[in-house]
């Protein structure tokens, strides 16, 4: 299955855009992690920002940069957001809440907690009434969001935006939920190549395993780290402008996902 | 959309395990709903529960999976034999080909509940049991599914609250129109827990009384618990999958848009993607939470597709609102009342409101739909419309 990629939206540490990235994943310019710049989520009105929390504005921040500068395509699309951890800051909220006596769980932080909040407020923000999905598929999270992207951009005939995002919850769920790091990571496909498109991906299932690691240390831990990360080999082989260069990204334990990227020009 | 066959479906939840049950209690316009007797919850209001979770157990090879969700999951799993038949369609296809795709809102918060409640009273930290993997985990659902069926194909779980488990067939008929499947197990499950009947409570949306969908007199849902899951098939006997439409409100995150028009695309959507005209349904299971926002948005959105004549019913007063698990609950309610030749009536709506003017049915009627549909919406104004078709005889 073919798509194209049209735009490209990160947020993690020591990546602040993508644009910033492309050296980095590319291996010309060190990584240097840091601290990941506050997500902006610009589009959101601010009483709306200040309810969201930081998961959604993680996801909103990526999403408007897969599309800038032209972020009103927005209301016209359809999205996919995927998400492996879920809320943990919310789920902690609502869990020592309800282990306390009053039980007086707030209301924004209820519908706050469902797994597709970032995707409801895109929705209101952008005013989209397209179709919008979330998903969840543990550390394949990113690989499930690809295809389901991928196969609604083929099967609809029209454009959809993927949304990847996960952040590590607060203790005492930090020790037990599987996400280390914070990471954003977007990316607007279509079905037929544009003047805009930055490459063509092929994406086709595999049995055999072997994902694709990055060279740094320190992003390789962002990629075991954070499930939007694990789309980062992908990015990497469109970083490093060379064609046809594959990443195994892993979906579940017997399935794989080979992403083969095709880059057009200077990406 | 090319029509895909539903090969087997079943479920449980208050009314009881596996469809025949389920319609004993339809057709008697029977409610399922009991009041609130849940853990050690004080709230004024009544639940579907299932009977029996408590005491179920898991196989050994998936039992590292337990928790009320996944329990629910294999009481459905086991009903109208619809593990065997997924078995068989494993042999046919080959367990790579048969994806797995579940919907779910609640997963297995009530273990993380529970956690909360046993944290250590020095460090804080949750007890060394708690597995979030397998419970907590929105993917949870579908790996256990996959997991008790053998099966290995791709896999997902959907969370988009209460529209879930009814695009998980959109999700599932593209999967297997562009070739990485052959078959699909769809579903979902949701279980009862602590954060749905507070977080409820907190918006005012739980009725004190079993609820009375598109009442006058209505004033909020009644949440249940339960499991429901169809085989997705090219071939094969059965009613036909025909159209799936999805949208989204855009304008509230737990209120429905005022005149329904998200609600309108998605049915309209469905239509489209089967190439329908309305007059070609025959009969919608309505979303009909009995909140007083989603009956009056829901009943103007279908008056304007379908007309006032097309029968419509509200079924959540016999089973209850299974929230992330109500989008296949309610398909298979439209998927028997398409085969079984009746259409059940709303259980504890005993005055209309007036001011809705789509033909809902409090009574059920003897019917032959050649086309069912069933609606459901969930919070972030997030929307589905299925559509099912008679069998190809």
């Amino acid at each position: 299955m073919r798509v194209y990629i049209d735009g490209i939206g990160l947020l993690a540490p020591g990546l602040p855009s993508w644009r910033a990235a492309r050296p980095v994943l590319a291996g010309e310019t060190p990584y240097a992690p840091g601290e990941m710049p506050r997500p902006a989520a610009e589009l959101l009105p601010a009483a709306e920002r200040r309810r969201c929390g930081d998961l959604v504005k993680l996801a909103l921040h990526v999403g408007a940069e897969a599309l800038a500068p032209d972020g009103a395509r927005a209301a016209g699309l359809a999205t996919v957001f995927t998400c492996a951890t879920g809320n943990g800051e919310v789920l902690h909220q609502i869990c020592e809440t309800l282990a306390g006596s009053a039980r007086d769980v707030s209301p924004t932080r209820f519908h706050n907690s469902v797994h597709n909040a970032a995707a409801g407020y895109w929705s209101i923000a952008t005013g989209a009434r397209a179709a919008s999905t979330s998903l969840c598929a543990d550390r394949g999270s990113f690989a499930a969001g690809l295809v389901e992207a991928a196969v609604q951009a083929s099967a609809e005939d029209r454009p959809v935006l993927l949304v990847a995002y996960d952040l590590p919850p607060p203790a005492p769920l930090a020790a037990v939920v599987p996400c280390a790091a914070p990471c954003g990571l977007a990316l607007l496909l279509a079905p037929v190549r544009g003047a805009a498109s930055l490459a063509a991906v092929d994406l086709e299932l595999a049995r055999e395993g072997g994902e694709t690691t990055l060279a740094d240390p320190a992003l390789e831990r962002l990629r075991t780290g954070n499930a939007a990360a694990r789309g980062l080999p992908l990015l990497a082989g469109l970083a490093a402008g060379r064609a046809g260069r594959a990443a195994t990204l892993e979906w579940l334990p017997d399935l794989w996902l080979a992403a083969s990227a095709t880059p057009f020009g200077a990406a | 959309m090319t029509p895909l066959i539903v090969t087997r479906y079943t479920g449980i939840n208050c009314l009881g395990r596996g469809v025949d049950a389920w319609w004993e209690g339809l057709r008697e316009r029977r409610s399922g709903l009991a009041r609130c007797d849940f853990e050690d919850a004080v709230l004024d209001t009544f639940i579907g529960r299932v009977d029996g979770v408590e005491e179920a157990t898991l196989p050994e090879p998936v039992a590292a999976f337990d928790c009320r969700n996944n329990r629910l999951a294999w009481l459905g799993l086991e009903a109208d034999g619809f593990r065997a038949a997924v078995l068989a369609a494993r042999e046919r296809h080959g367990a790579r080909r048969v994806a797995v795709i579940m919907g779910t809102s609640t997963s297995g918060v009530l273990a993380t509940e529970r956690a909360y409640q046993r944290r250590d009273p020095g460090s804080g930290a949750l007890p060394a049991d708690y597995r979030f993997a397998e419970t907590q985990s929105t993917y949870s659902l579908a790996a256990f599914v996959r997991a008790a069926l053998g099966l290995a194909g791709p896999a997902h779980v959907v969370s988009t609250a209460c529209s879930s488990s009814a695009k998980v067939f959109a999700s599932a008929a593209r999967m297997i129109e562009t070739g990485l499947a052959d078959a699909a197990v769809v579903g979902g499950a949701d279980s009862l827990c602590l954060t749905t009947l507070y977080g409820f409570r907190s918006l005012e949306l739980l009725s004190g009384a079993p609820c009375r969908p598109y009442d006058a007199e209505r004033n909020g849902i009644s949440i249940g618990e339960g499991a429901g899951f169809a085989l997705l098939e090219r071939s094969g006997p059965g009613p036909l999958l025909v159209g799936v439409g999805e949208s989204c409100d855009a304008y509230h995150m737990s209120t429905p848009h005022p005149e329904g028009l998200g609600a309108r695309l998605a049915m309209e959507r469905a239509l489209a993607a089967g190439g329908l005209a309305p007059e070609a349904v025959g009969y919608v299971n309505l979303h009909g939470t009995a909140t007083r926002t989603n009956d009056v948005a829901e009943g103007r959105a279908v008056r304007d597709v379908f007309g006032p004549r097309t029968p419509c019913s509200a079924t959540k007063g016999a089973h209850g609102h299974l929230l992330g698990a109500a989008g296949i609950t309610e398909a298979i309610v439209a998927l028997a009342a398409l085969e079984r030749g009746f259409l059940p009536g709303s259980a504890n709506t005993r005055a209309l409101d007036v001011e809705i003017a789509c033909r809902v049915l409090v009574e059920g009627e003897e019917a032959a739909p050649r086309h069912v549909l069933s609606n459901s919406f969930g919070f972030g104004g997030n929307n589905c419309s299925v559509i099912f078709g008679r069998a190809r005889s």
